[in-house]
């Protein structure tokens, strides 16, 4: 997978965990959103360790960094060039 | 503790100018029912909030709105950083720029700086959570006008998906306020200790107070 492939898995995957762990917050009894949450969860740690492998750190103080320091890559998450477009299909 | 992801929640790629669009939707990062305000509000409130679900909701949307007023910065950003001096004269941007060039403040579309008078905090978690839920569908209301000024996909695509957060975090609150009104409801014993000196002996030896 490419960056922009990655990076729009990532955030399907890490935006489903999101709403379902705020599902669950009220909903803790629910067994069938936990399994879908905790399988989102699994999903998308593999990506992000494809990702952070490829491209360098997702966090600040949590990801292993390799032998250069990528934290200080460009571009940054709120400029135009680091976002895919979401019209594209994949 | 926080940490950051050198990521977007939902990504922002917009290709048109249009300083104009830039200044009306910066009322969602520094306006009154902007994303700064209600991170803001829930992070404060959390600390008086009681149950666990109520108490993980306030910190999980608190939470979630910061990565939001990081969309809306950005979108202000994309859309005001290639402007010339013509179009920002001509979107009427140049009474913003003035004052900040094409930076990022937190105000309102009408310039009003961003105030803590726009939350409040009330210690009371029942009154807390109505405000919140009523603070969600001013955003979401805000969030229509906004879509109704622009037919920009690449605009509309994360403010769509914004507004449906708002509704998402209107539903959540509503349901923390049931655990919350529940938990006010059941039977629950209160029991203080007897000081030292007023138990029988030999505790009351030790009282400092009584000798």
């Amino acid at each position: 997978m490419n960056r922009d492939c990655l990076l729009k898995q990532l955030t399907i995957l890490d935006f489903m965990a999101v709403d379902l762990q705020l599902y669950l917050d009220t909903h803790p009894d629910d067994e069938e959103a936990l399994e879908k949450y905790n399988q989102t969860v699994m999903q998308a740690d593999a990506i992000r360790a494809e990702y952070e492998n490829k491209f360098g750190p997702l966090f600040s103080f949590r990801s292993v960094g390799g032998k250069s320091y990528r934290w200080l890559n460009e571009p940054w998450p709120w400029e135009n060039k680091f976002n895919f477009e979401m019209s594209e299909e994949g | 503790m926080y940490i950051y992801e050198k990521k977007m929640e939902f990504p922002v790629k917009i290709k048109q100018t249009n300083p104009g669009l830039a200044q009306l939707i910066l009322t969602q990062y520094g306006g009154p029912d902007g994303e700064l305000g209600a991170s803001l509000r829930y992070f404060s409130q959390r600390f008086a909030m009681v149950t666990p679900q109520a108490k993980a909701v306030l910190n999980d949307i608190a939470t979630e709105e910061l990565a939001h007023l990081e969309m809306i910065g950005s979108m202000c950003l994309q859309l005001s950083e290639d402007a010339d001096i013509d179009q920002i004269k001509k979107a009427g941007f140049d009474t913003y720029y003035v004052d900040h060039g094409t930076g990022i403040y937190p105000s309102s579309a009408a310039g009003v700086p961003f105030t803590a008078a726009y939350l409040q905090s009330k210690g009371d978690p029942i009154t807390d959570l109505y405000e919140n839920m009523a603070a969600e569908q001013k955003a979401r209301s805000t969030y229509e006008y906004l879509m109704k000024m622009t037919d920009d996909p690449d605009v509309l695509e994360p403010l769509k998906f914004l507004r449906e957060r708002e509704i998402v975090h209107f539903q959540r609150f509503g349901e923390a306020l049931r655990y919350v009104k529940d938990y006010m409801d059941s039977k629950r014993q209160f029991s203080i200790d007897k000081p030292d000196c007023m138990k029988s002996e030999p505790y009351k030896s030790r009282c400092t107070r009584c000798k």
